[in-house]
């Protein structure tokens, strides 16, 4: 259990619901859910969930925090905007799911081995690295996710498709080589540094 | 009146002149129908049409009016001549518009046309101008039975117009339950916050009002005579009576809370902490809004358990929603919210009707109340405080939550005084010898609670109950209309509600009293014949005081004298005729309505004989739902037997078998009886009316059988209003029936 994920327990011993409300982005909105279950419904995915949003959401209210944070279910969002349109409360659900996700992932508690996780850190280095999307390395790197092996055989299945785009000039091998870069590289990196420490001290200082 | 004259005025307008020979039927209504005047014109109901009739009227002492056009639910207010009888033969929607404009069809087209002006003339020749009892009386004053928000608000609405009030509240003051909350939610926009509770400021107003007179500690020991001359005792806890004179009643007892004792499962009863809404409210009120437990120290922790013994069909329970319970338990916890504590709703239906009650909902969310889908098993004691127990409706699972409170959502059960039917069974099973039903009824009888308003009426105490102890009226189209004309239900008597449901209701049954009051004093109606002036009367010499009329009489509005025979009461009558219908021997009727009417009408149609394959099929259809869904089978264009002839009926109670038998009698080949829906859902506007009706006809085969006929050949439906293509069905089915068993031998 990480420092962070054991001072949250603490903190709010008494309300996953009050965690939520501080530390997920529009985690307010969970209470507001009137359980008709629309969301669950309408989400193309559903059917995968372990638990769909309006279960979530219910298990929030019922202190359930490992359950709910250890889940894979917020990974599953394809982010269709289905449930939002939807929910005759308006929640953002939508959002409430990828808040919960990154709160989740922030305390280290995300289901190991998460596709969606993992993909999701994959791409978060490749851009904050040089500040753009390095689409031949994010590209490689998805196909070797999962080792050598399983990497071959995805792209020798998707040669045709890269080879096609190298002829169109939409693939530049070059960047293999470190690839272009945005101006200042190291501004940004410091935004990034500086922003997360603004929400780190949020977190740590909000009276719920 | 001595010297009838009979005018027929036929009609051209609309594609009657193009569809019918309106020559023939104004000599049909000259010779066979005796009409003095016949005239035919091409728009009867423009000025020069309807002057045509006012100058015959004037000039050619015409009395009698037979309007050969459209229904007689069109163009009422053309067609309307004072000092007249008027009768109308439906050519529009009930023969050219039901009809196909094809050769073949012409001819019984024609015949159609034709009977329905003989029926017109014959129905009109048995008409007489309603004439006043002299009973009327106009009293501008209401008494209003309970001082609770919903008597209150009649009384203080009555008082606005200029009525004068007698309050009656049995307790020593005023208020009832809505006095004992301690705060509200508001009855206008912003909605998700919580209100002052203003009853006190109701209070003073009735108190202050010069219209309004209080009477504390009081009940009603006798209620005698009739809308707009209602004579009521009153008597007080210390024994002083007085009588007051009023024109018609308001009772608005309120509701009592389900017995939470009897949900022991749930800790009714077992723990001084586990108590219902309004225990709670009277405790946050009495501390000022601080939630205590019984021992003194606070409560932190308040569930609220929703549908407690309600919504449940388990015996004891009441199987109804209560309506207010979810928007009080959200209130409640919002006073919990307020103090500081916890705040749980376990429901299973969250429901909070309306725009405000959905605001009301997200305003206890957005509060932090905690609502949890599911079904409470048991509350049960767990150290110093309580444990709930319940089964989570989302997450499918048994789980429990610690409470320093529970309060249980138990439903309202109403305070009306004993349903006067159980009474007149009773009475009727013992004559019958019915032992079993004997001893039930004893025990209901036994079980009821003391009367309200000790009604000296033929019918029992009281006004009668729909289900569940709440009082009846027609729930679809007059609300407030009671079982007993001139009184009003209001509040949740009448069913379960909240308190601005409960304004609402009172305010809109002081609107009725009113009416009733105005119209006792011109001997008009109520709802659903409203400003009718005609009353039924009896011929004594024929009368073998059977009591058919008194007993079966839907709104109890006929007394019995001494020696049996019926006392007809014009203000408390709602002219639908079910004593008509009911009488044996045929010596109720209506100045305009009678068994006359009717009987000489199906008479009055030209009988084919039998082997002219053209059948006859008499349609007596209710004038309430039946036969406007007829008339709009023929806006419609839907298409129906031309062998059918339709009456309409006030009502099918008042339809008398001597109709079914003087139908078959002469010929018909078929009866067709069309009423509302009966039973506890009914739609029939005289809420008994069709029901009767039914039991009636169930006896009718007997006849049938003498007569050597078909059972089939009379036939009773229940329609609604919505069945404009069903009807036409039916009695295109009827044609098809008489096709196959053949024609009646009872022609001549």
């Amino acid at each position: 259990m990480s420092d962070m994920n054991q001072a949250m327990v603490e903190k709010y011993r008494s309300s996953f619901l009050k965690e939520v409300e501080a530390n997920v982005e529009e985690g307010h909105w969970v209470k507001m859910c009137m359980q008709c279950g629309v969301c669950s419904g309408s989400c193309p995915l559903g059917p995968h969930w372990e638990h769909p949003p309006q279960e979530i959401f219910m298990m929030i209210r019922a202190g359930k925090r490992e359950d709910v944070l250890s889940s894979s279910s917020m990974w599953m969002c394809t982010s269709c905007y289905n449930c939002i349109a939807r929910c005759p409360r308006g929640l953002p659900i939508t959002h409430i799911m990828h808040g919960l996700a990154t709160y989740a992932k922030r305390l280290g508690l995300q289901p190991k081995n998460q596709p969606t996780a993992k993909f999701s850190q994959l791409f978060w280095n490749n851009l904050t690295k040089t500040g753009r999307v390095n689409e031949l390395k994010l590209g490689l790197a998805l196909y070797f996710m999962n080792g050598i092996g399983p990497g071959i055989k995805t792209a020798l299945k998707m040669q045709d498709v890269g080879l096609g785009m190298l002829k169109t000039g939409r693939l530049n091998p070059l960047e293999i080589l470190g690839g272009h870069s945005i101006k200042d590289k190291s501004g940004l990196q410091k935004m990034l540094k500086k922003a997360f420490e603004i929400e780190e001290a949020q977190i740590k200082d909000y009276k719920g | 009146m001595a010297d009838m004259k009979i005018g027929a005025y036929i009609c051209q307008g609309c594609g009657i002149g193009d569809r019918v020979d309106t020559a023939q039927l104004a000599s049909v209504a000259k010779r066979e129908g005796k009409a003095a005047v016949a005239r035919e014109h091409e728009f009867l109901c423009n000025a020069e049409g309807v002057k045509m009739i006012q100058d015959d009227i004037a000039n050619e002492g015409v009395n009698h009016v037979v309007i050969a056009a459209c229904s007689r639910r069109a163009k009422t207010e053309a067609f309307s001549f004072d000092g007249v009888c008027i009768s109308r033969a439906n050519l529009r929607e009930g023969v050219i518009w039901v009809r196909p404009d094809t050769d073949e069809a012409r001819e019984t087209t024609q015949e159609m046309a034709d009977d329905y002006v003989r029926m017109a003339c014959a129905e009109t020749k048995y008409q007489k101008m309603p004439e006043a009892s002299g009973e009327q009386g106009l009293t501008r004053h209401l008494l209003v039975v309970g001082g609770g928000i919903s008597g209150m608000t009649a009384a203080l609405e009555a008082a606005k117009t200029g009525y004068k009030v007698d309050l009656v509240e049995k307790t020593g003051q005023l208020g009832g339950v809505a006095g004992e909350m301690y705060k509200k939610y508001p009855d206008k926009a912003p909605y998700n916050v919580l209100a002052d509770n203003t009853t006190g400021a109701m209070v003073e107003a009735v108190n202050a009002n010069g219209n309004i007179t209080v009477h504390l500690n009081t009940s009603v020991t006798k209620t005698d005579g009739a809308p707009g001359r209602f004579t009521v005792s009153l008597a007080t806890e210390s024994g002083a009576s007085k009588d007051v004179t009023v024109g018609a009643i308001i009772q608005a007892t309120g509701f009592t809370p389900y017995d939470m004792s009897k949900l022991p499962e749930l800790g009714g009863g077992k723990s001084p902490d586990v108590m219902d809404q309004l225990a709670f409210e009277k405790m946050v009120k009495a501390n000022g809004g601080a939630i205590k437990k019984a021992d003194g120290s606070e409560a932190k922790n308040v569930v609220f358990v929703q549908c407690a013994g309600q919504r449940s069909e388990q015996p004891g329970h009441l199987p109804y929603c209560s309506g207010h319970c979810c928007m009080t338990s959200i209130k409640q916890a919002r006073y919990v919210k307020e103090a500081g504590g916890d705040a749980t709703v376990i429901f299973d239906d969250l429901r909070t009707p309306g725009a405000d009650g959905e605001d009301v909902y997200r305003g206890g969310q957005e509060a932090g109340v905690t609502f949890s889908k599911g079904k409470v098993s048991a509350v049960e004691a767990a150290g110093k405080g309580l444990k709930v127990n319940y089964n989570d409706r989302i997450l499918a699972e048994d789980t429990s939550i610690d409470a320093d409170i529970v309060v249980l959502a138990t439903g309202m059960v109403p305070n009306s005084g004993p349903n006067p039917y159980v009474k007149l069974d009773l009475e009727m099973a013992e004559k019958d010898g019915n032992a079993e039903l004997v001893e039930k009824l004893k025990a209901e009888v036994e079980k009821a609670p003391p009367s309200i308003l000790n009604l000296m009426y033929r019918q029992g105490t009281d006004v009668p109950h729909l289900k569940h102890g709440f009082t009846d009226s027609h729930f679809i189209c007059f609300p407030y209309e009671t079982r007993r004309t001139g009184i009003y239900t209001a509040g949740p008597v009448r069913r379960p509600m909240d308190a601005h449901q409960a304004i609402e209701d009172a305010t809109g049954a002081t609107l009725k009293a009113i009416q009733a009051c105005e119209n006792a004093a011109i001997g008009r109606a109520a709802h659903p014949r409203s400003g009718d002036l005609s009353f039924p009367s009896f011929r004594k010499e024929g009368c073998t005081q059977c009591k058919r009329c008194t007993v079966e009489c839907p709104f109890g509005a006929i007394n019995e004298d001494d020696k049996g025979y019926p006392q007809y009461n014009e203000a408390r009558c709602r002219r639908c005729g079910t004593c008509m219908g009911a009488c044996p021997v045929r010596v109720i009727s209506f100045e305009n309505y009678s068994v006359e009417t009717v009987g000489q009408q199906l008479k009055a149609v030209d009988m084919p004989d039998e082997f002219s394959e053209k059948p006859r099929l008499l349609v007596l259809a209710c004038e309430n739902d039946a036969y406007p869904a007829l008339d709009m089978a023929g806006m419609t264009r839907q298409e129906y037997s031309a062998y059918a002839r339709i009456i309409p009926v006030r009502c099918l109670g008042s339809v008398n078998t001597i109709w079914i038998t003087d139908a078959l009698n002469s010929g018909y080949d078929g009866v067709m009886l069309m009423g509302c829906q009966k039973g506890d859902n009914y739609q029939c506007h005289f809420v008994k009316g069709s029901e009767i009706a039914h039991i009636r006809m169930s006896k009718i085969d007997d006849t049938l059988t003498q007569l050597n006929l078909e059972k089939e050949r009379v036939q009773t439906y229940e329609v609604s209003i919505a069945d404009i293509q069903r009807i036409p069905q039916i009695i295109n089915d009827m044609e098809k029936l008489i096709g196959e068993i053949g024609m009646s031998p009872f022609k001549f």
